[in-house]
């Protein structure tokens, strides 16, 4: 397919304007002027309008395929949350900072408010924070609150510590916020070890960062005991609600020691995720550390009017500009208004049966290194197949063929070959049926025909990419 | 000249004092197409089984720990415009850092070559 730069014909254009009949101004300064055109295509609307619709055919999302993209929970969103966004679309950001302002937006002052306080209770905490833009950024955010925290106590900690199953981002999260960070190994039965965290645990330890469930899709049944060996300590327990998905309604991360959450609103309520995002990664935390929240906070008097404290000394700062990503948090308000208590619990019981559906059936065919009752994914090696020549990515690249998204491979890092499939709780029987068919019979090819793995996919525009091409030689430059 | 190796998949060949550090031919192979690696400034003084570098490969990014105690004295430039040399030549040509060994009794906590192999079928 031609880029929009090699359809361009120099002077076509999709409007014609008419010739100016006035003088024309500047409206900058000469020296902040472009010597040179700008170098945009030059093309006719009709061009143009295939141009991106046939671009937009070629993309694989999850209203065309099954996605089941293990740790990403790819859920399918329904279309009407895009339209209570669009309500909020006309209402300037800057109204709630204006003097007297706040007034005037009560609603959407109100709307940020009650959604606080829906995740605090879904979470267990007591305040949360809409600012971070992201989960990454959330951790972050939450690193710098039991940072200062610490601070404020007089602590003098050191280091953060992390399983080796968690995500990527938490050990990143906490190196960024001036952290040391430990990992502690998983034991065979699917979890920290426990063992180990005993032994890495000392009065320098600011924080226990946890996934829960893992990254392995496995629940920690010693989750209140590490909590209460962490809190000897005086550090704290680290939240990651990258898998809140499974267990909304039934655990409360507060209930079980959790002392600071980040949900991601992408992942769990709802809101479009990967490239159609943006993201949003709020923070909840227990009382102790609602003074250091990012600002402004939202607040409430007696009469039930909110208003915005915009200065706290403690306060880590801003996370974001204003709130955070505004419009997404309408959709996950009403993701969760729409659902209701028992709508949320039912979308994590079926995530997690669903998971295990999948579990069950590919038992047979794939090894299953942590075989136990999973939560809302789970992860097969390829390690029966690579017998044959044939591993995790080409199996991905088989199941393109035939019309599903890959589910994540080679993640989490602690699985040989790990194939981490998450169905979610959106996908019907029969589209997992279908799924389940393809995997087996990738599984019989592994070993009949693994030479047909090997040369998959056929059906796309390029097979095998060369995926060290663009990180080995990055060579950033303008085609025009 | 003696190889050592780490439970984390770094070796450590040691001459006079000086030990060359790199990753394992097994490590480079697990991780697949290597596409950046982070190298340690000359002159780091670093603590064993501390964090020496990086390695970023299409399928992981992951730390390297130095294998001895002491102070890098020289760095493997080539690695920043071809790090593929630790897919071809993990043992030799892929060699990461120098180190100038401060206590060679470390050397005692790692493994030689044979009690790697053995490591390695255990992992």
């Amino acid at each position: 397919m031609e880029l929009i730069y090699e359809k361009s014909v120099p002077g076509r254009r999709g409007v014609k304007l008419p010739a100016s009949d006035v003088p024309s101004a500047s409206a900058l300064p000469e020296g902040l002027l472009r010597t040179e055109p700008a170098g945009l295509a030059e093309i006719s609307e009709l061009d143009l309008v295939r141009h991106f619709t046939n671009l937009s055919r070629r993309n694989f999302s999850v209203d065309t395929n099954f996605y089941p993209l293990g740790s990403c929970t790819m859920k399918y969103n329904a279309k009407v949350l895009e339209n209570t966004a669009a309500l909020f679309a006309p209402f300037h950001p800057m109204t709630a900072l204006l003097p007297g302002g706040e007034e005037f937006c009560q609603g959407s002052l109100g709307m940020l408010y009650d959604l606080g306080q829906m995740l605090a209770d879904i979470t267990g905490m007591d305040e949360v924070t809409s600012q971070p833009l992201a989960g990454a950024h959330g951790e972050m955010t939450g690193i710098l609150l039991i940072s200062a925290y610490h601070r404020a106590k007089g602590n003098r900690k050191k280091y953060v510590l992390v399983p080796d199953s968690s995500h990527g981002t938490n050990p990143a999260s906490a190196t960024i916020a001036g952290y040391e960070v430990i990992t502690v190994p998983t034991a065979p039965y699917g979890d920290m070890d426990m063992e180990l965290f005993r032994q890495a645990m000392n009065d320098e330890v600011a924080a226990v960062m946890m996934t829960c469930p893992n990254t392995l899709g496995l629940f920690n049944p010693h989750i209140k005991e590490i909590s209460d060996i962490a809190h000897s300590f005086d550090a704290l327990m680290y939240y990651d609600g990258a898998n809140l998905n499974a267990i909304m309604g039934k655990v409360k991360p507060g209930d079980v020691g959790f002392d600071v959450v980040h949900v991601n609103l992408h992942k769990t309520f709802g809101t479009p995720h990967g490239g159609g995002g943006p993201g949003s990664g709020p923070v909840g935390v227990k009382k102790a550390l609602i003074p250091f929240l990012p600002q402004p906070r939202i607040v409430m008097d007696d009469d039930g009017v909110l208003s915005l404290e915009t200065f706290r000394p403690g306060s880590i700062g801003r996370a974001a500009n204003f709130f955070g990503n505004f419009g997404i948090m309408v959709r996950a308000y009403a993701y969760i208004i729409m659902l209701g208590r028992e709508g949320l619990i039912r979308v994590s019981e079926q995530a997690v049966l669903n998971a295990n559906y999948i579990m069950e059936r590919l038992k047979p065919f794939y090894d299953l290194p942590y075989d136990q009752t999973c939560m809302h994914e789970c992860v097969f090696s390829a390690s029966r197949q690579l017998a044959h020549g044939v591993h995790a990515i080409d199996i991905a690249k088989f199941l393109i063929d035939r019309g599903f998204h890959p589910p994540t491979v080679y993640f989490p890092l602690i699985v040989k070959e790990a194939i981490m499939i998450e169905p979610t709780e959106t996908e019907s029987k029969a589209a997992m049926d279908a799924f389940i068919e393809v995997m087996i019979e990738a599984a019989r090819t592994a070993g009949s025909d693994p030479q047909a793995l090997l040369d998959a996919p056929l059906t796309m525009p390029v097979s095998r990419l060369d995926e060290t091409k663009a990180a080995r030689e990055l060579n950033v430059c303008c085609l025009v | 000249m003696s190889i050592y190796f780490t439970k984390e998949h770094e070796w450590v060949k040691v001459k006079d004092g000086i030990g060359a550090v790199g990753i394992s031919e097994h490590a480079a192979h697990e991780l697949g197409d290597i596409t950046f690696v982070e190298l340690p400034a000359i002159g780091k003084v670093i603590k064993q089984f501390e964090v020496l570098g990086a390695i970023e490969s299409v399928k992981a990014a992951s730390d390297i720990y130095s294998p001895v105690s002491g102070k890098v004295v020289k760095i493997n430039e080539a690695l920043n415009d071809a790090p593929e040399i630790v897919n071809e030549s993990a043992e030799d040509a892929g060699w990461l850092a120098w180190i100038e060994i401060s206590d060679e009794k470390e050397l005692q906590s790692l493994m030689p070559r044979e009690q790697y192999d053995e490591y390695l079928k255990t992992v």
